[in-house]
């Protein structure tokens, strides 16, 4: 177990250079930076001012160097400043990841604890009126755009209750904290939460096909027993690597939705960044993403040892 | 009976105007709330060339002349004296003397005087040690020879020639007094100026928060507690922030005509107003290669363009048509309606026009079975794409097949300054409704705006004469005659000028959004909530 565990962190560390490599190069490879964005948009190209920024903001460097550069300041704490606002990356990083950590924390939430039981549900259930409600539910979740069920959840909002949930730095009661989270977590969860749904209903369509299942039906386990204690245990597997794969995705689903609910998280802000060329905070943020989903991917295969002592690491 | 009616009548008419006076006195307090179309790139706006800046951050600066706040208008008769008391041109109209307010104070107390104006204009004409990291509009100050200060209040600019639309320029929201203390690095996050409000916070994607200046030298001024930003990019969220009444008003100038009629319907309350922008939409030509070096096809491309059918789906007619300089009536210096009509490709009669163009591209060598292929660049912004695709639309009626090419607008500009198009199709905003603004910036030769390098030098010598020129009459008639030049040779024929809503809450006071210009309105000294 503890040799696996050294293997799979080293393994981790190896993947976080690739991807270093891999995100400060094709950063570069795309066409344009922030000095071109700077000086064109105001459709004022002067070369010898141009080159001048260039040199200030390290962009005349061979890249090798710059490379050196930002990952050496890395491992020192130093994640350079953003060439937009000019303050630290750090300084503007931090403060919007508790805020996506939040909605992300929600939305899984919301996603496994309405897609399991469901899942659950409609495979018990399986050919009944309920089960066809429910599947026709999940492939609605599959279908609808994250964005364009928040912009409807905006609209009936405003259209029945007069106002919106969109982000207040300083909600004044707790329930404002909880509507400005929840509601955006649920428009991009929904989708989640139908995948897991799927995957449950159909996990669990297969356990209980199996002859252990038939068995303790006959030593007269309840339903109830049946289907959570003897069947899910064995059917989640696959669910919490699907929710361990969405975490990951999570991310793209939270750039539409922290636009549309106007939640200034990392999502929406890598975006912008972008637009900007920003390096210093595209290639920090991209960097911080792949830690987090590096991170769950081990959480995810150490979980499933938990869950299922027939799993045993490095055997 | 007749007496007690009329009584009734006199007294309810005292009692509306009374209520009408008290509901004209101004209120001091509240905070401002709008929402920010985008995040600006810094808060300098001497560095920006887009009023996304210009919106948030004049509130916290002065100019030495300002274009009256309350007049749609903005003309060389609308501008008034801001940190400068008055002024005088010298006898040979090359000085400009400014007497400077004595009682004006920076946000960080230290006082305001000549030493600042000089510093200010040195930076723009790139002559000081400190420098911009960008100066879109060191053009403008091309025939300042320099900035002198006579005493600690008062400052002269010295010209290389006459130049009468300086003033008109220095009038600009672009034109702020920045301090002499502060760096210009510093004046990107945290601007220290001398307005009526003064800089708090300014997060980037997320808000910027001014708060009232108790010091400014205009007593009693400014009547708002504040004004906060919220930044929302989401063109649908933001309207509906507005209509459930999170926000006072909305961008200035950035609800579409269609969206417009969105928030009147949902809120019956709101006040809009929809006013020109000065802002044209053009084609840009690469004249340097084929197949538009060939002035007949520049032509026939000219006479293709039915303007009408652009305004009538893109604005439900609510556009203008023009040359260069912004259509009349918002425009000063637009062109007479039969002047326009005379250029080809302007009379009324698109049918004709398209057979002159045809005709044009059969002696090119295209015809119903030789069409020309090329393609059309644009950025990839839904304003620049949609007009372009009912370009490629139109000039199907001349032989031409053009696929769109969306072009990133990190790469926009280079694209173009590489002449690596063939057509592209392009907006031009005007900060000032000035020929000397857009005729140099726009068409001279040489210039680093001037996309399609047209260069005449006939007509550069014209734009020099009208500058100089100090007849308004004299001058207007050289302005028409250039513009109408500069349709006839194809530089950059422009399709329509756009007209666009400005919505706020009846609440919201003294609001008056330009009409020939996006860049200058926004001081809000004198704005106040009646609530």
């Amino acid at each position: 177990m503890f040799a696996y565990i050294v293997r799979r962190l080293f393994l981790m560390l190896v993947t976080l250079f690739g991807i270093s490599v891999i995100i400060f190069v094709l950063l570069r490879v795309v066409p344009g930076n922030i000095v071109d964005i700077l000086f064109d948009a105001a459709g004022f190209v002067d070369p010898a001012d141009k080159a001048n920024l260039e040199r200030e903001l390290g962009l005349s460097q061979p890249i090798v160097i710059q490379y050196l550069h930002w990952i050496g300041g890395l491992l020192h704490g130093d994640l350079g400043y953003s060439y937009v606002s000019e303050k630290p990356a750090l300084e503007e990083i931090l403060p919007r990841i508790p805020i996506t950590a939040r909605l992300a924390g929600l939305a899984l939430l919301f996603s496994a604890s309405i897609g399991i039981p469901l899942g659950v549900i409609s495979a018990v259930h399986q050919g009944s009126k309920l089960d066809y409600a429910l599947r026709v539910v999940s492939l609605s979740g599959l279908s609808l755009p994250s964005f364009w069920l928040g912009l409807l959840i905006l609209m009936a909002s405003v259209s029945l209750f007069g106002t919106m949930p969109i982000f207040n730095p300083n909600p004044k009661t707790w329930l404002e904290a909880l509507t400005i989270y929840a509601v955006p977590a649920m428009a991009v969860g929904f989708r989640s939460a139908a995948l897991t749904m799927r995957i449950t209903r159909s996990s669990m369509l297969e356990i209980l096909r199996q002859d252990y299942i038939r068995t303790a039906r006959a030593k007269g386990a309840s339903e109830a027993s049946v289907n959570y204690h003897h069947a899910l245990k064995n059917a989640v597997l696959p669910v919490i690597t699907v929710i361990g794969i969405e975490a990951a995705f999570l991310i793209g689903g939270l750039i539409v939705t922290e636009t549309v609910f106007n939640i200034p998280g990392i999502a929406r802000f890598l975006v912008e960044a972008l637009r900007w060329r920003d390096y210093p905070i595209v290639q920090n943020l991209v960097m911080f993403i792949a830690v987090v989903v590096v991170v769950v991917n081990f959480i995810v295969d150490m979980l499933y040892a938990a869950i299922d002592p027939r799993i045993r690491f490095g055997d | 009976m007749r007496s007690v009616q009329a009584l009734a009548v006199a007294v309810l008419s005292v009692l509306t105007i009374c209520d009408v006076s008290r509901a004209a006195e101004p209120k001091s307090g509240g905070v401002f709330k709008i929402y920010h179309r985008d995040s600006p790139g810094s808060a300098s706006i001497h560095e920006g060339a887009t009023y996304s800046l210009n919106v948030p951050f004049m509130p916290i600066f002065n100019n030495l002349v300002i274009f009256d706040q309350h007049i749609a208008q903005n003309s060389s008769s609308t501008i008034r004296p801001e940190l400068a008391e008055s002024w005088a041109w010298s006898g040979d109209n090359k000085t400009l003397t400014f007497k400077l307010r004595t009682d004006v104070k920076w946000h960080d107390g230290k006082p305001f005087t000549a030493a600042d104006v000089k510093c200010t204009f040195d930076m723009l004409m790139g002559k000081s040690q400190q420098k911009f990291r960008q100066n879109p509009r060191k053009s403008w100050y091309d025939q300042v020879d320099e900035v002198t200060i006579n005493s600690d209040y008062e400052a002269s600019f010295k010209l290389k020639r006459p130049q009468p639309a300086l003033l008109s320029l220095l009038a600009s929201g672009y034109s702020p007094v920045y301090p002499c203390h502060v760096s210009p690095a510093e004046m990107r996050t945290k601007p220290v100026g001398t307005g009526p409000f003064k800089f708090v916070e300014f997060k980037a994607n997320e808000s910027i928060k001014l708060t009232k200046n108790p010091d400014y030298f205009k007593k009693g001024l400014p009547y708002l507690d504040g004004i906060e930003l919220t930044i929302i990019p989401n063109r649908s969220t933001a309207i509906l922030g507005f209509v459930s009444g999170k926000f006072d008003m909305t961008f200035p100038t950035e609800v579409s005509i269609p969206l417009l009629k969105d928030v009147q319907s949902q809120d019956p309350t709101a006040v809009c107003v929809v006013e020109p922008n000065n802002v044209s939409t053009n084609i840009i030509v690469n004249s340097t290669a084929p197949p538009f070096d060939n002035l007949d096809i520049r032509r026939a491309l000219a006479l293709a363009l039915d303007r009408k059918a652009f305004i009538q789906i893109m604005f439900e007619g609510q556009g203008d048509i023009g040359g260069t300089m912004e259509p009349a009536p918002a425009g000063l210096w637009a062109m007479p309606k039969d002047m326009l009509e005379s250029i080809p490709g302007y009379g009324p009669d698109v049918e004709k026009n398209r057979e002159e163009a045809r005709k044009l591209m059969q002696k090119a060598g295209y015809g119903p079975d030789k069409h020309l292929q090329i393609k059309v660049s644009t950025r990839n912004i839904a304003v620049y794409r949609d007009p372009a695709i009912i370009l490629i639309d139109q000039i199907k009626s001349i032989y031409i097949d053009a696929e769109l090419d969306v072009v990133d607008t990190a790469q926009w500009f280079p694209k173009i300054a590489r002449k690596d198009y063939s057509l592209g199709l392009n907006l031009t905003g005007n900060a000032v409704d000035e020929p000397d603004q857009s005729f140099y910036e726009n068409y001279a030769c040489g210039s680093e705006r001037n996309y399609t390098n047209y260069c005449n030098k006939d007509i550069e010598k014209l734009f020099d004469q009208q500058s100089e020129e100090t007849n308004p009459d004299k001058r207007k008639k050289l302005v028409w005659e250039i513009d109408k030049k500069l349709q006839e040779d194809v530089a950059r024929p422009i399709i329509f000028h756009a007209r666009t809503g400005t919505c706020w809450k009846p609440y919201v006071k003294n609001v008056t959004i330009m009409s020939n210009s996006s860049y200058n309105g926004y001081r809000y000294e004198d704005v106040w909530l009646d609530k």
